[in-house]
């Protein structure tokens, strides 16, 4: 405590009304660090009157949809009667597809629920925060874990017969080595880009690939036993 | 002369009992603008201002604005629909049915809220997406991404358990496959079957499980963490923008990292960390 000035003490107070109290404020551990200023907007109305808007007009087009289609109606239900397929709503229909693969409690039970763990847990590990390009740091090495992955995941894919899903994971992996080979000098924009994503925008964009492929299969292209039909066949 | 509209809506705005009601007054200086979210019990789960570079239509695309939209959409429509409906084997079906057939608009009620759940769906999938690649999810707004999942899981159950009530084939087999599923869980999986549908197939306690859930239940949690979910963004900071970061401006400024932990800054506890205020 070199400076006198470092920190102001004040002490006042009537100690029969009130307990006492003491500030220090030293300058080294303000709260009011002012790093950067940036423009701002009332919230009223600015941004409720443009939230309204965007809300009105998602509400004019589903109100046009909902005029134009009409919403599916079958017959009564019937428990001595199974249509053929029977499906899920649309968003369960990856996870149908991938009981068409596995047994229930991989598809069902083990898949979905390691899904939601791995969302639960994205913003708690460092892999998830840093920023860096996948292959920038390490290269051999991450190439050499990369193709060991790649491979044992393609190959465990092959050897049930996912087709559906290893396409999707053979494109992923063709994507990754262009984006191996690129550098942050890359001459095509293309590559720049692909050269900076880290491994969580990777996982993550297999991830959504395979749920977009996977739903849109189970969706337009399965008929009678699940068997494979094309949309225009009808059913 | 003759008064403008605003005019009475002015008039109005000082009378005595609409003081009452809000107290925050009126009139268009940033004070009272800020009052009047502040003031609200409703409104002052979002904070009075908001970094002007998030409100172009690039930086969120507007997903959970939506969202929320297709929500509102699906009470007001829902609570209608309730009153022409009878959660009973086979009358839900003859209720169904007399909706499309029967009642005024109620084959428009009954599309639009079908199509905005179908809509609401793809809408929370699609605000997940976007917020993780903006790395809208790193310290300190961990945790609303978890209640965020929380609400991604609300949604799927309350369209799930919509889709059994209209009780036609295509919600039968559909709520069957689904439920089957549940058998498959080790050691519990028939007894978490049971307890699904109050019964071992998709019956009449099904029918009414699934309502209470889909009218009651499952609302009630969505508007708990709906609101949890809106108060943390201010809490947290803000709308995500990736400059205004203390982890990018630490490495503008060169500030050291904290010296004991190395992790990221946090937000002070208890302030309204928005960026401007307290950094």
């Amino acid at each position: 405590m070199a400076d006198s000035k470092d920190f102001i003490a004040g002490i006042d107070s009537n100690a029969k009304k009130s307990p006492r109290r003491i500030v220090f404020i030293t300058r080294r551990t303000s709260a009011q660090v002012k790093a950067e200023t940036e423009e701002q907007i009332q919230t009223f109305p600015e941004v409720l009157f443009r939230a309204a808007v965007a809300i009105m007009t998602m509400a004019t087009a589903l109100i046009w949809i909902a005029l134009l289609f009409n919403a599916p109606l079958e017959g009564l239900a019937d428990p001595s009667h199974t249509p053929n397929p029977a499906k899920a709503p649309w968003y369960f229909l990856g996870l149908q597809e991938m009981l068409h693969y596995f047994p229930p409690v991989v598809a069902g039970v083990l898949v979905p629920g390691l899904v939601v763990m791995a969302l639960v847990v994205i913003p708690y590990f460092k892999v998830n925060i840093e920023a860096d390009g996948l292959f920038l740091k390490d290269r051999p090495k991450r190439l050499r874990i990369f193709y060991v992955v790649a491979t044992a995941l393609s190959l465990f894919l092959l050897l049930f017969k996912v087709y559906a899903a290893m396409v999707p994971t053979l494109i992923m992996a063709g994507i990754m080595l262009v984006a191996a080979q690129s550098s942050p000098q890359s001459p095509s924009k293309f590559g720049r880009y692909l050269a900076n994503r880290p491994l969580s925008y990777w996982v993550m964009t297999w991830f959504l690939f395979e749920l977009v492929v996977l739903t849109a299969i189970g969706t337009f292209f399965r008929g009678p036993g699940w068997s494979w039909v094309w949309p225009w066949q009808g059913s | 002369m003759a008064k403008r509209v605003d005019q009475y809506v002015n008039d109005l705005q000082q009378t005595r009992i609409w003081r009452s009601i809000f107290r925050s007054g009126t009139g268009t200086s940033t004070l009272q603008r800020a009052l009047a979210i502040q003031q609200n019990v409703f409104l002052h789960l979002f904070s009075t201002k908001v970094r002007t570079r998030m409100l172009s239509f690039r930086a969120t695309w507007y997903l959970g604005t939506l969202t929320l939209g297709t929500f509102l959409i699906l009470v007001s429509t829902g609570i209608p629909l309730m009153l022409y409906y009878h959660p009973s084997v086979p009358q839900a079906y003859a209720d169904t049915k007399d909706l499309q057939f029967v009642v005024s608009s109620g084959m428009f009620l009954r599309n639009l809220h079908r199509w905005s759940a179908h809509a609401m769906v793809f809408l929370v999938f699609a605000h997940m997406f976007k917020v993780f690649y903006r790395g809208a999810y790193r310290a300190p707004r961990e945790f609303n991404w978890v209640i965020g999942v929380i609400l991604l899981l609300i949604t799927l159950l309350l369209s799930y358990t919509g889709y059994l009530l209209p009780w036609d084939q295509l919600a039968y087999w559909a709520i069957t496959v689904g439920s089957n599923i549940a058998s498959a869980v080790p050691l519990l999986g028939n007894k978490i079957h049971f307890l699904l549908l109050g019964g071992n197939a998709v019956n009449a306690n099904a029918l009414l499980r699934f309502y209470v859930l889909h009218c009651m239940i499952l609302p009630l949690i969505a508007i708990f963490f709906l609101a949890i979910h809106f108060w943390r963004i201010r809490k947290d900071g803000g709308l995500y923008s990736h400059a205004s970061e203390p982890m990018t401006l630490r490495t503008q400024l060169e500030i050291p990292s904290s010296p004991n932990t190395g992790e990221n800054w946090r937000a002070p506890i208890g302030g309204t960390f928005k960026g401007k205020e307290v950094r």
